[in-house]
């Protein structure tokens, strides 16, 4: 089960509306940087075969087999901290994090 | 964490483009490269068509000769052609088996291996390297282009100090290294067992002087690897010697000449060979000495002479399933690499033992490269694909703790990448340092365990014993490297080290360390029990004597003495050598109890009076205003 906050999915509705096509938003995870997983974060314009659907706040979500084993539970916020602006995974798979927090371990 | 944007599809990470990628299997006796072209898997051949580079270097007045060429050169120029380099990995002068005469001139003081060449001293890192040179420019002569990037398989049973030592051979080389691949994962993407959803295979590598068995799992296209074993000094020349005592007694030779021992080893590989496709091989050879050697032999014959040596291959695979917990029945394909497989009687031993028909469809010679190269294709983006491959810890990881005890942060067989944090204390009051001693083994002792490494924190904030907290955090990443960290969490201070071990281990040191573990693995939980109790009883002894410094006022008349008494008895019984740990711990722990139990009361007056110090002239909202 993956969802999104309110704030994060009325950001994606509207980074889709402005993109102008999209279907939904991917999550998963690839093996790379210092912590062994890195995060992964699209806009989908088709899904794929074992692609996983969930549907959160009006948007479509969707995640790999594969990635989904890392990313269960994972709840999606946006938000601003200082300068930045972005999305942040809140994943109960993660042991433990790197430095840099974009790259973790399950 | 850090904030994330959200990418164009299939755009997140590197964008598309045509990267080289190489896959190099560096073994002990041939090293061999590949490389995926227009998605299809190939190794490398050299000018001559060959696809094994023997894995040998010769250093001449101003040449560096690399493989075949090399080779010749053992004969006429043994001191500066170095064979075999790779059982020198990441090794100290010291492990080097002293039945076996090397004809090089080893510098004695070195800490790692070091060899005085004709062109200077090279360790087994600038050997490796300068055959990995070749590698590559072997890859760049056939390909066209340099690769952007590549995969070097290492055995599973690596150690930290020889994985680290592959990695800056190849760095030394010029390579940029994506990752360091265990051999049997290798061979499991080289078969595409990935396109399955999920299973269990097992890898049997018989090699020509070692065998390893791999467990891995795949689960929805992750693979995982659950167990290996093995025996380091089983291969396919083991049964070339038996063919050769066969021969000799079957011919009623003894007493041979070097040349004719050398010979009839040739022959005996030879006849072994001609087993997988024939049913009977005459055997027609001149000695030195004009005898004529002419004999006939039989597969059944064969059969029979190398039977307990298949036999003994079946010991670490059965190891290997119980260390997994799994019976055979589970194992859903059987990959075979290694030439040695190519022996019908081991096809035919495997086959009937897991009722199953093994993988053997590619050269098992080639197979590690080949899934070396199919991953490092993956790695430098050319593919959809993304594995998430995990490998895993041969030995536990653990810390030192009070009383000389192992406490294991990561167990054996973890996989890898890993990272897990325990939190620990002090033992003694206003500690302020705190000695991490990074320790590998099964053992619970630490003095049976094998010292990799030693750091200090300090800084610790002056606390009464037991407060502090001290998060302990053992890292290994995807190439097997440990990094250990100590961490402070009132003030955050931080120390940390990377374990670069000045020597490694062998997989028969594991082996045997393993095994030791299991044998005294009762003597071991008796004698840690002991220690604990030891560790409680000082503890509390400590406790109870400064309490006594410090408020003798408040003992009653006659406690001291009761309190003295009980805990002389705890210090001679703690003091006294043990034949019995069992025992021992048991009246150990009643002296414990009994010395808190006549110190009890004192520990209470104190502990009132200290309440009532820090209450007098307060009141109460502000008692609990302190107190939030």
């Amino acid at each position: 089960m993956i969802s999104a906050t309110e704030a994060a999915a009325s950001r994606v509705q509207a980074f889709l509306s402005k993109r102008g096509k999209g279907i939904g938003l991917r999550l998963g995870v690839k093996t790379t940087g210092c912590s062994g997983l890195a995060y992964k974060l699209e806009f989908v314009d088709s899904s794929n075969s074992d692609d996983e659907m969930f549907e959160s706040n009006g948007i479509k979500i969707f995640v790999d087999q594969k990635s989904l084993k890392y990313l269960d539970g994972t709840v999606l916020d946006y938000t601003k901290e200082g300068l930045q602006e972005g999305f942040k995974f809140t994943n109960p798979n993660v042991k433990d994090e790197c430095g840099c927090g974009e790259s973790f371990t399950v | 964490m850090a904030l994330l944007q959200i990418a164009e599809p299939e755009m997140s990470g590197v964008p598309h483009q045509r990267n080289i990628a190489i896959g190099i299997d560096l073994g002990t006796t041939n090293s061999i490269v590949a490389t995926v072209k227009s998605g299809e898997a190939v190794v490398l051949s050299d000018q001559d068509g060959k696809n094994l580079i023997p894995s040998v270097v010769n250093y001449g007045e101003d040449t560096v000769i690399v493989g075949r060429a090399a080779q010749k050169l053992r004969v006429t120029d043994p001191a500066n052609t170095i064979v075999s380099v790779k059982r020198f990995m990441g090794r100290s002068f010291a492990d080097l088996d002293p039945e076996i005469t090397y004809p090089y001139k080893f510098v004695k003081q070195a800490s790692h291996i070091q060899i005085n060449t004709r062109q200077g001293i090279k360790d087994s890192v600038q050997v490796s390297a300068d055959i990995l040179k070749s590698l590559k420019a072997l890859a760049t002569d056939s390909l066209g282009e340099e690769a952007v990037g590549a995969v070097i398989t290492v055995p599973a049973y690596f150690d930290d100090a020889q994985r680290i030592a592959t990695k800056h051979a190849a760095e030394l080389a010029g390579l940029n290294v994506l990752r360091l691949l265990n051999e049997p994962t290798a061979a499991a993407i080289a078969y595409g067992l990935d396109s399955k959803q999920e299973g269990i295979f097992l890898v049997y590598d018989l090699g020509g002087g070692t065998f390893d068995v791999s467990i891995l799992r795949l689960n929805k296209g992750v693979f995982e690897v659950l167990a290996v074993s093995g025996d380091t000094h089983l291969g396919g020349d083991d049964f070339d010697h038996r063919l050769f005592c066969y021969i000799l007694q079957k011919s009623n030779l003894s007493q041979l000449s070097d040349e004719d021992t050398a010979l009839l080893l040739v022959k005996s590989r030879e006849v072994k060979e001609q087993f997988s496709i024939k049913e009977k091989v005459a055997l027609n050879v001149v000695l030195s000495n004009k005898k004529i050697v002419n004999i006939l032999i039989t597969r059944v014959e064969f059969e029979e002479i190398v039977h307990n040596l298949v036999q003994k291959t079946m010991l670490p695979v059965k190891k290997a399933l119980r260390d997994a917990k799994l019976s055979k029945d589970d194992i859903s394909e059987i990959i075979m690499v290694g030439g040695s497989t190519r022996l019908l009687p081991i096809r035919q031993a495997v086959r009937e033992f897991f009722a199953k028909e093994p993988l053997t469809s590619i050269n098992p010679d080639e197979v590690v490269a080949i899934g070396a190269s199919i991953q490092a294709n993956v790695l430098v983006g050319n593919t959809k694909d993304d594995w998430l491959l995990l490998d895993v810890t041969p030995l536990s990881l653990g810390v030192e703790t009070m009383g000389g005890l192992t406490e294991k942060i990561i167990p054996r067989n973890s996989p890898i990448p890993v990272a897990r944090a325990q939190e620990f204390t002090t033992y003694k009051d206003g500690q302020t340092a705190m000695t991490i001693h990074v320790v590998q083994g099964e053992r619970e002792m630490v003095a049976d365990c094998r010292s990799l490494a030693r750091f200090t924190l300090r800084g610790i904030p002056p606390m009464v014993a037991g407060q502090p907290r001290i998060r302990i955090t053992y890292q290994i990443d995807a190439d097997g490297l440990l990094t250990v960290s100590a961490k402070e969490m009132s003030t955050g201070i931080i120390s940390q080290i990377e374990v670069k071990p000045s020597y490694g281990l062998s997989g028969d040191e594991i082996q045997s360390m393993l095994a030791e573990s299991i044998d005294n693995a009762d003597k071991d939980m008796q004698m840690r029990f002991y220690q604990e109790a030891v560790v409680d009883a000082k503890a509390l002894i400590d406790s109870i004597e400064k309490a006594i410094i410090q408020d003798s006022d408040l003992l009653l008349d006659g406690e001291m003495d009761k309190i003295s008494h009980v805990s002389m008895q705890l210090k001679v019984k703690i003091a006294r050598i043990v034949d019995d740990y069992t025992e021992a711990t048991t009246q150990i722990k009643n002296l414990t109890n009994q010395l808190n139990d006549v110190s009890n009361n004192f520990a209470s007056r104190r502990m009132n009076q200290a309440i009532s110090a820090s209450l007098k002239g307060k009141n109460v909202s502000q008692v609990l205003t302190e107190n939030e």
